[in-house]
């Protein structure tokens, strides 16, 4: 039920409007940061207030909306930001990636692939990718209209020579449309070949720092790297404990206090649709037990 | 064994119920009312109202109370309330020449029209717990004396009569709002007056301390410090003429700083101002050392790399709300990056094992 | 003011605004898909579309051009009446609406800054037809390439060159929209 003291989706119309049209922009200008005028949400800033906004403005009545965050649905702040639009947009909310139509994420793309009715609106904290090289917001605009990006590949290659290895494991850079350098939001670096030529439209939102970018559908998207050392998306080297799936992205869970751990897909709906489906892992015979007790 | 934690929503509530039990305490006390917070713990409200932009004291009460005293928190609700307001217009500007003066100083002058007016200060009150406060006690009763007749003249006026100070270029247009549009760098000085004005009050005191103490020393003096209350005009489009719809109460403060001048232009010395809601001096003062630090460029003067010349460095990081939200959304999970770190780690550690040791890593 | 500029509105603004901005961010997403756009009913000779576009993005922060196809006192009003979008010159408007004769030159309006490649216009062109093929899109929300009636060519080619920079693009016809975006390429046939 809508809690009728708010306008539909919380947000007054003329900042709906202001945030649509920065949306459009972004869409027009792939990965382009567009300054916006963020509003002071009912929820602290940087615990997604810039994809609250987002979404308030892409909301319809008819959308059937999920939130993760770390790829769970009951996160605490996911179930927090999810009961805030059952309240005050009334849509139907759900915890299957693909029954949804607008999905809203902090740190995670899910791992069922993503289609072309569906939004997936990002949490982003820094939308500045070349931010913590350079701090200063008047310098690092100047970089991305001179497409001066020399400073990001110093950085890469001195992890190189440093560390033998690109030493930046989530917010991974990347290129989008061979023209702007943009910020991934925090995600693993696993999940960044999953923003190239997706079906779905992707919007980031970063209320703090008044920035709304776009990626549209089938965008090119190139996370940076060298040629002698190419982009690893790598991910943590087992099989889902629970549910047996090689190819997701994994938590690890400390078990015990004698080394004991095991390790589970962070996407909980990808892990229980592949159980509900039969598949099994090493040790789901035991959660199943201690579940049950 | 591991069980995925689920019941997050049952988890909020409960935090929610216990919360509402903490605020309200020992229910053998009795509990505070909204007026009680208003008219008491009045400076409190005007920090709220200052910080919160909107100058309300009802309403900053009782976020102060819903927040448990927490102010930054009291904010943060008022900021939320007042993002909903529909804006139904604009005031005139309030003309603080006008002001009903309830405290009037000047550094600069021993005496000036207008008279040095104590007020309600604590500037000289021996700071010693009053342990009669602890008791139910009789109100207390000050003396009064007829209200000063005719305007305050501002101190500054005196200086400008002889070209002595700058004056600054009048203007009638439209100042800008950071809170409906995006913040563009470099900003022009009302902006930047209106992000100090809403800034974290220990934040801009700290800013204003350090041009104190030699990074971007700017010797200032209190020109004038002033609070009171003022009445704002609104023009309604259907009477075609301004009508006043209600008196606030600010703090205003001028300081005189240091002289520039030029071999073109004779030495004058130079301003910086403060406007707060309410009585709120410590965070007036502080606006003006701060907004004159950061007028180094306008006037001429050398950068000095003084964080308070730094207007970016001020301004992005002035508001307590954004830096409260940004610095405590750390408490939330992380643990998907962290296993991204983690795996890296571990993947450098063992290659770093598996080959051997390059002399000097180049 | 005539009381025809006080109809055709929406009945339930919060809700048509978004049904209606996410057709519009679908079609701005996917160049030259259609979608629908039916919610308003403006003063003629404006599209439904067009209309309800207007009434979804412009509002008193969005100067708005009329090329002289659109420049009548009814449609003016009912802009006014609904949006109190200020009525400007091309050089000042964030959306300009007419049909492509009358928004030409299309080189009159903003296309943006170096540093702030958004700050260019939004043209709502009403055209006779929207049609499945002419022109050869490729880019950014294309899967490989889509067809797609445009006016012309050589102006969107020549669009295109200034990205980041450029005009975005919604064609409009009866209660249908497609959006042609600057990061769009585009192939004659």
């Amino acid at each position: 039920m809508t809690d009728q003291a708010y306008n539909f989706a919380y947000l007054d119309e003329q900042t709906k409007r202001m945030i649509r049209r920065a949306i459009l922009k972004g869409l027009a200008i792939p990965g382009y940061q567009v300054p916006f005028a963020s509003r002071e949400m009912p929820m602290p800033y940087g615990w997604g207030t810039g994809g609250v906004q987002v979404s308030a403005a892409t909301l319809t009545p008819e959308d059937t909306f999920k939130v993760i965050d770390q790829g769970a649905d009951d996160t605490t702040n996911a179930v927090s930001i999810r009961k805030f639009f059952q309240r005050t947009a009334g849509v139907a909310t759900t915890e299957e990636t693909d029954k949804a139509t607008v999905i809203q994420t902090r740190h995670r793309i899910p791992e069922t692939p993503l289609g072309e009715d569906q939004v997936l609106v990002y949490q982003v904290p820094i939308p500045e990718p070349l931010r913590f090289l350079e701090p200063r917001e008047t310098e690092t605009r100047k970089m991305h209209s001179l497409e001066e990006y020399g400073l990001m590949h110093v950085k890469l290659y001195e992890d190189i020579s440093q560390h033998g290895a690109i030493a930046t494991s989530y917010a991974y850079p990347v290129k989008v449309e061979g023209r702007y350098v943009m910020d991934p939001s925090p995600i693993p670096k696993f999940d960044n070949p999953k923003m190239a030529d997706c079906p779905a439209i992707q919007l980031f939102g970063a209320g703090r720092e008044q920035r709304i970018y776009a990626l549209p559908p089938y965008t090119k998207v190139v996370s940076l790297d060298f040629e002698d050392h190419p982009f690893d998306p790598s991910k943590a080297d087992h099989a889902c404990d629970l549910c047996g799936a090689g190819e997701s992205y994994l938590d690890e869970v400390i078990t015990d206090d004698a080394g004991g751990r095991m390790f589970v897909c962070s996407d909980t709906d990808y892990c229980r649709a592949r159980r509900e489906a039969g598949h099994l892992g090493a040790q789901a015979a035991v959660m199943e037990e201690e579940a049950g007790a | 064994m591991y069980v995925a934690v689920k019941g997050g929503e049952r988890a909020i509530d409960n935090a929610h119920a216990w919360l509402a039990e903490e605020r309200r305490g020992d229910t053998s006390v009795a509990e505070l009312s909204v007026a009680q917070i208003r008219e008491q713990l009045s400076l409190a409200v005007n920090r709220v109202m200052a910080e919160g932009s909107l100058y309300d004291p009802d309403l900053a009460a009782l976020a102060i109370k819903q927040a448990r005293g927490d102010l930054i928190e009291a904010i943060f609700l008022i900021r939320a309330y007042r993002t909903t307001l529909p804006r139904l217009g604009a005031s005139e500007p309030v003309k603080t020449a006008d002001m009903a003066c309830e405290r009037r100083i000047s550094a600069t002058f021993k005496d000036a029209p207008g008279g040095q007016v104590l007020g309600p200060t604590f500037d000289y009150t021996h700071r010693l717990l009053d342990f009669k406060l602890a008791a139910e006690s009789e109100a207390p009763q000050a003396s009064e004396a007829e209200p000063a007749k005719g305007q305050t003249p501002h101190i500054t006026g005196f200086l400008n009569r002889e070209g002595l100070i700058q004056s600054e270029p009048e203007s009638d247009e439209t100042p800008p709002d950071l809170t409906r549009e995006p913040m563009e760098l470099p900003a022009d000085r009302a902006l930047r007056l209106q992000s100090l004005s809403r800034g974290d009050e220990g934040f801009i005191l700290s800013m204003a301390y350090s041009t104190q103490r030699g990074y971007a020393r700017n010797h200032a003096f209190v020109g004038e410090l002033r609070i009171g209350s003022v009445p704002v005009e609104m023009e309604v489009p259907e009477l075609g003429f301004a009508i006043e719809i209600g008196e606030i109460t600010l703090t205003e403060c001028e300081t005189v700083n240091q002289f520039t001048g030029s071999k073109t232009e004779p030495p004058q010395f130079t301003r910086g101002y403060g406007l707060v809601f309410g009585q709120t001096e410590r965070k007036a003062i502080s606006m003006a050392l701060v907004d004159r630090a950061l007028r180094w460029n306008e006037l001429g003067e050398e950068d000095q790399g003084a964080p308070a010349q730094d207007e970016e460095f001020v301004l992005m990081h002035a508001d307590n709300i954004q830096a409260t939200g940004f610095l405590e959304h750390i408490k939330l999970p992380h643990y998907v990056d962290f296993q991204s770190e983690l795996e890296l780690v571990r993947k450098l550690r063992r290659e770093a094992e598996t080959q051997s040791m390059p002399e000097v890593a180049e | 003011m005539q009381s025809d500029a006080l109809q055709g509105g929406f009945t339930d603004a919060p809700v048509q605004s978004a049904q209606a901005f996410r057709a519009a961010m679908n079609a701005m997403a996917r160049p030259g898909r259609a979608e629908t756009l039916d919610a308003a009913t403006p003063p003629n000779p404006v599209s439904r579309a067009a209309g309800t576009l207007i009434l979804t993005l412009c509002d008193p922060e969005t100067p708005v051009f009329l090329g002289n196809s659109h420049d009548t006192p009814a449609i003016r009003d009912w802009i006014t009446f609904h949006t109190g979008a200020p009525l400007v010159g091309p050089e000042m408007a964030a959306f300009a609406l007419g049909d492509w004769a009358a928004l030409q030159p299309i080189a009159q309006f903003r296309s943006g800054t170096a540093e702030y490649p958004d700050r260019s216009a939004t043209l709502i062109v009403e055209v006779p037809e929207l049609r499945t093929e002419g022109a050869v899109l490729s880019g950014p929300g294309i899967q490989e390439t889509t067809l797609f009636s445009l006016p012309e060519v050589a102006p969107f080619q020549q669009n295109a060159t200034l990205y980041p920079l450029g005009l975005d693009f919604f064609f409009t016809c009866d209660s249908q929209v497609a959006a042609l975006p600057r990061s769009t390429k585009v192939e004659g046939t």
